[in-house]
């Protein structure tokens, strides 16, 4: 029914002409993606682009792991931590992951409370989330330290293939840096949330626009993907 | 944006934002939080089980098949459950999930290309040993 409205409302309109016509043109009821709203599919769309990216950076450590005559530093052994005078192998990769996956699991809440419009429990799960992620990156930071301390540069390391730094730093730190921004995302939504922003339809400061619960979700995705991304390299650039 | 073209926007889209209002997303989203928990768990479970292939030291083909296996499953889990792509219709999700498989066609050209480097680095360039 109000898919039908909208069309020939649309239809109905004028045309713009010029620059306001191509605008209108491209943004009005072009829409493939039928009950997924535009800042949603967006958001998907986007994903998909930094998946390219971040498989671009994954094929090329395959590319020179697999080329290198150099054995490959083991990183079973590179990334173990002697813990109350264990040595214990990739623990603080494992701790990660699992630091990882409980803020998607707390986001995964926030985004289910959200659309209940319950407000508090959707700003205090995001804020959560947060800290996880902000955890997440401080181990990351601590992981740096160490291999730097250890003498692991970018172009070169004391245990096997030049290679194996450049790879770490660039995998790492790129995944490192979308949580930070994922981190500081969260708490910027976290505050409208508690603000009640999408409640009283308040209007955003930059789009002027008014905003709903739905952007938690989009939000969510992010925070997912970044996740989603943690579960490849764990598995290429740790374990493999 | 300018007021003008607010207003525009909101003549040419009425509706739109109540069709989101009051449409199959009218809730979003709504599962029950237990769905949540429960892939929670097995994300920590499957996470388990892949650290543990490195702990007990596995190697070969049966320590690449257990890390990719664990790490199909989980990714499946995160994109299904907690990105809603199962609940989402299949225009969107193929939009989403077909493109990736190009980067399967670069890992198979990337994989040739790199045996070519290694064998070519193997006969002129590796130290004698």
């Amino acid at each position: 029914m109000t898919e039908t409205v909208l069309t020939k409302m649309v239809q109905g309109a004028g045309r713009l002409p010029g620059w306001r016509g191509i605008a209108a043109d491209w943004a009005s009821d072009q829409r493939a993606f039928k009950n997924v709203s535009w800042g949603k599919a967006m958001m998907w769309i986007f994903l998909l682009s930094d998946t390219f990216i971040f498989s671009c950076f994954l094929l090329s450590y395959m590319t020179a792991r697999m080329s290198t005559t150099v054995p490959w530093p083991n990183p079973s052994e590179v990334f173990a931590l002697n813990i109350a005078g264990r040595h214990i192998p990739l623990i603080l990769i494992a701790i990660m992951t699992f630091i990882l996956i409980s803020s998607s699991g707390t986001m995964a809440m926030a985004v289910n409370f959200g659309y209940r419009q319950d407000r508090a429990k959707t700003a205090i799960l995001m804020l959560v989330t947060a800290a996880f992620g902000a955890t997440f990156v401080g181990m990351q930071a601590f992981e740096w330290t160490k291999l730097i301390m250890e003498g692991v540069r970018p172009w070169g390391n004391p245990w096997g293939a030049a290679q194996f730094g450049s790879s770490f730093f660039m995998i790492t730190g790129f995944h490192g840096t979308h949580v930070t921004i994922g981190v500081i995302f969260l708490i910027a939504i976290a505050r409208k949330v508690w603000r009640g922003d999408f409640d009283v339809g308040r209007r955003g400061f930059f789009t002027s626009r008014k905003g709903y619960y739905e952007i938690v979700e989009i939000m969510g995705l992010y925070w997912h993907f970044v996740d989603l991304v943690w579960v490849f390299i764990f598995a290429f650039f740790y374990l493999w | 944006m300018t007021n003008a073209a607010i207003h525009i926007d909101e003549q040419l889209h009425p509706h739109a934002h109540d069709a989101v209002a009051t449409g199959a997303h009218a809730k979003g989203q709504q599962h029950p939080i237990k769905l949540y928990l429960v892939v929670w768990g097995w994300l920590f479970v499957l996470s388990t089980c892949s650290y543990l292939v490195d702990y007990f030291g596995l190697h070969g083909y049966l320590r690449w098949s257990l890390i990719l296996l664990f790490m199909v499953l989980k990714a499946g889990l995160i994109v299904a459950v907690f990105m809603h792509m199962a609940w989402e219709r299949l225009a969107l999700a193929y939009a989403i999930l077909l493109p990736p498989i190009a980067v399967l066609v670069f890992v198979a050209i990337m994989v040739l290309e790199s045996e070519y480097t290694h064998w070519l680095r193997v006969l002129f360039f590796a130290p004698p040993s």
